[in-house]
């Protein structure tokens, strides 16, 4: 298993070679992309930035929570920072096993997991020149 | 003592800053690092109980500090 921040476009063929081999009767992709509206707003791109250290050992810990409970160990995902364009594939979760059920729960679980522990965050940037970070309006859980 | 605190997106244009040295007295906790935090100028814009970590990891309110830490004020995050 592997994970990654990452500055440059995904290769997401190259991760798919990565996690298979002859074991697998399965490869399950995930891929996120940044979409042109969101919120009824028109998107030209987005801004992803990260507190490093603690989003790779969250990612970390996902992966390895996902091979305990899933016995996928053939996982790898990769986030990208930076300025990305509409279309661009933002984040790719990829898990093989030799049968189809934990190669999707534990993609499932590794994108869900994501999204709502990793300190990663989005500014978003529309068509009209505005610019907001997503998700800044919600009110936080507070500190545990 | 010190601690180091990281601001993020959000938080980060809010004060204006990513990261500010803070001296704290002996026995501080993380609650106390949020209060001197909104007291600063755009502090204001702070939700009253952010998410915190500390040295990388989620903490609580009353997480005692011992100098040296990196505390981290989480804004909702938004990966994916």
């Amino acid at each position: 298993m592997r994970i990654a921040l990452v500055d440059g476009p995904i290769d997401v063929s190259a991760l798919i070679v990565e996690v298979s081999d002859d074991s697998c009767g399965a490869a399950t992709v995930f891929l996120g992309c940044v979409r042109d509206v969101n919120e009824g707003r028109a998107v030209t791109g987005i801004e992803y930035s990260a507190y490093r250290s603690m989003a790779e050992r969250e990612m970390t810990a996902i992966a390895r929570e996902a091979a305990e409970r899933f016995g996928v160990t053939r996982l790898v995902v990769e986030h990208r920072l930076g300025t990305l364009r509409l279309g661009d594939v933002s984040v790719a979760v990829v898990a093989a096993h030799p049968h189809r059920a934990p190669a999707l729960d534990a993609m499932r679980f590794a994108i869900e997991q994501l999204k709502r522990r990793v300190p990663i965050w989005k500014l978003e940037l529309y068509v009209d020149g505005t610019r907001e970070w997503v998700g800044a309006g919600a009110v936080p859980e507070g500190v545990r | 003592m010190t601690v180091t605190v990281l601001l993020f997106a959000s938080y980060a244009d809010a004060l204006g800053k990513s990261a500010i040295e803070l001296d704290v007295a002996p026995g501080s906790t993380v609650r106390d690092i949020l209060g001197t935090l909104s007291a600063m100028p755009g502090g204001d814009r702070l939700p009253p109980r952010p998410l915190v970590a500390v040295n990388q990891e989620y903490a609580s309110a009353s997480t005692a500090l011992h100098g040296g830490e990196e505390v981290a004020v989480i804004p909702p995050v938004a990966g994916g």
